[in-house]
């Protein structure tokens, strides 16, 4: 760590303080999920920390809490829409403006990576208007179209970057040896670019799968949302419930991101 | 497929534009319209929307209550930053220099705040700070206090939980613009006499400062659009732009204030990014001099 410098107060004060601060920062990252996992095991009735008991009571609660079933399979019917949608039209728009100098592609890039800065709540609220104002009532769908708007933007910026690493030389020695574009496609860029797919599917999947601004404006009673449904409920009472499903999702989250880890490298491609 | 008067090499090595288009088109329709819907809705005067007027626009930008949950929502934005970068860049730091085991411990730990649900952390936050929450247990055990604090419904509350929230957007830029310096620079730098500090912040940071930039605008960005965090950590007594133009959208079903406040706030965080991104083009000629 230290190369020919002193080893003086300057130097330990230096590596002192930022380890201090990093470990803070990681006790600040792991903590509250550590803490919602072993809350979910309480046999009590109240979000005490550290829990009076334990036990599975509140996860053999969830087998009969039928509108988290609900909102849990209206959520992951539409994120699973919004992932297919999101990958067909952004690896295509990847394609499109990954090597393009063009000014179109840049505006177009611009265009499409916006929805991730842009508060989504107003963009929710917009495109409700839209909605009302060309009579397609809330449903399934529009929920669909206003999930792949704020969830695309991931597909693109993973499909972009590993677009960005394919060698040309591939491509013209595919088209040297006679293989149509098209061909070219399915056996040289697709294998060579699909972990960016697989990565950005996930993270545009997880994103959709919790997005509760958009979702907000654009479901009604009969799509009920899980995020929604699990905000609502402790927005009116404390339940140990959500601890419970709290533990599932995290669970579910950690398993498919170990599982992404191996098959696409995600953390090399959120970088 | 490519006509025929076009040079064969960018022809199987580039794909067309056009092949962009048809996202190019969803999002003409379904994010670039209903924004232009967005402005026009926020031009009524009335909430039956039948005449034109700026009364929208005055009524908040008059309103000291309004501007004032602008102001509020513009600053937490600023304190939540300031907090990720002050944890953020010593965790980059740190990462860079740890053993290959460790740094895949690490980034699992960076990573799974950002991909748990929003709902998911913030109920963590709920369980910490709350009266029979660690923090008021551990206190009260340790004897420093006699009756739980309130820590839930606070402004300092909210921050910590946002700057959990947010920590990842932070790091990870900070990682990718930490691994590009060259370390013989900060190497060079301690031969020549300068002291960990000194070259920390005269060789370090000034060749950081594009990701700096970048990891600070997404995570201003995504602070102030917080709207799970904001209204659970923060509750009933804190009023933020999401929650704003929230009320006024779904329980007042006052559309055309509701996409006034939408506007204000769009224009605000777009001011923000300009600022950002201006900042950055700067601080690159900067890192690359």
């Amino acid at each position: 760590m230290k190369l020919g410098g002193r080893n003086d107060l300057d130097t330990v004060s230096f590596y002192g303080v930022m380890i201090v601060l990093s470990a803070i920062c990681v006790v600040l990252l792991i903590a509250p999920t550590l803490i919602v996992l072993i809350v979910s095991f309480t046999s009590g009735f109240s979000l005490k920390f550290p829990p009076p008991g334990y036990s599975l009571r509140w996860y053999a609660a969830l087998i009969d809490a039928w509108q988290l079933h609900f909102a849990a399979l209206n959520s992951l019917k539409i994120a699973l829409w919004t992932t297919a949608i999101s990958i067909v039209l952004g690896v295509a728009a990847a394609l499109g403006i990954a090597r393009s100098k063009s000014w179109t592609a840049k505006v177009l890039d611009s265009l499409f990576m916006s929805p991730l800065v842009l508060p989504a709540l107003a963009f929710g609220l917009s495109a409700l208007m839209l909605f009302s104002v060309v009579g397609l009532p809330v449903s399934p769908l529009t929920l669909v179209i206003g999930h792949t708007i704020v969830c695309v933007p991931y597909v693109i910026r993973t499909s972009v970057a590993a677009l960005a690493q394919l060698d040309p030389v591939l491509l013209e020695s595919s088209a040297s040896l006679g293989a149509g574009r098209l061909y070219s496609f399915r056996r040289v860029t697709l294998p060579l670019i699909r972990p960016g797919i697989l990565a950005g599917g996930f993270i545009a999947f997880m994103s959709s799968f919790d997005n509760v601004p958009v979702s907000l404006f654009l479901r009604d009673a009969r799509t009920d949302m899980l995020p929604i449904r699990m905000w609502q409920d402790l927005e009116g009472k404390l339940d140990v419930t959500i601890a419970a499903v709290s533990g599932v999702l995290i669970v579910f989250t950690v398993a498919m991101m170990i599982l992404m880890e191996r098959v696409a490298g995600l953390s090399r491609r959120l970088r | 497929m490519a006509s025929t008067t076009a040079p064969s090499l960018p022809a199987v090595t580039a794909y067309e534009l056009k092949l962009a288009w048809p996202l190019g088109a969803f999002f003409i329709v379904f994010f670039v319209a209903p924004l232009i819907l967005l402005f026009i809705v926020s031009l009524y005067t009335d909430t039956s929307m039948t005449h034109f007027g700026l009364t929208q626009y005055a009524k908040f930008l008059l309103d000291p209550f309004s501007l004032k949950v602008l102001g509020s929502t513009l600053w937490l934005g600023v304190e939540v930053t300031a907090l990720c970068l002050l944890l953020g860049f010593p965790l980059a730091y740190v990462y860079l220099r740890v053993p290959g085991w460790a740094q895949g411990v690490l980034m699992l730990i960076v990573l799974l705040p950002l991909l748990t649900s929003v709902v998911v952390r913030t109920f963590a936050w709920i369980v910490i700070l709350g009266r029979q929450g660690i923090v008021n247990t551990a206190l009260i055990e340790l004897g420093l206090i006699d009756s739980p604090l309130r820590l839930l419904y606070t402004e300092g509350g909210v921050v910590v939980a946002l700057a959990q929230v947010q920590m990842p957007l932070m790091v990870l830029p900070l990682i990718t613009a930490l691994s590009r310096i060259d370390t013989n620079l900060s190497d060079a730098s301690a031969v020549l006499g300068a002291g960990a500090w000194r070259t920390f912040f005269k060789v370090t940071l000034p060749l950081t400062l594009p990701g700096i930039i970048a990891g600070c605008l997404l995570t201003y960005a995504a602070a102030l659009s917080a709207f799970i965090t904001q209204t659970l950590v923060g509750g009933g007594q804190m009023l933020f732009m999401p929650m704003y133009l929230y009320q006024q959208a779904s329980t007042l079903n006052n559309w055309p204030f509701a996409a006034a406040i939408s506007f204000i706030f769009l224009v605000a965080v777009l001011a923000v990014i300009t600022i950002f991104n201006m900042l950055g083009k700067i601080s690159q000629g900067y890192a690359n001099a």
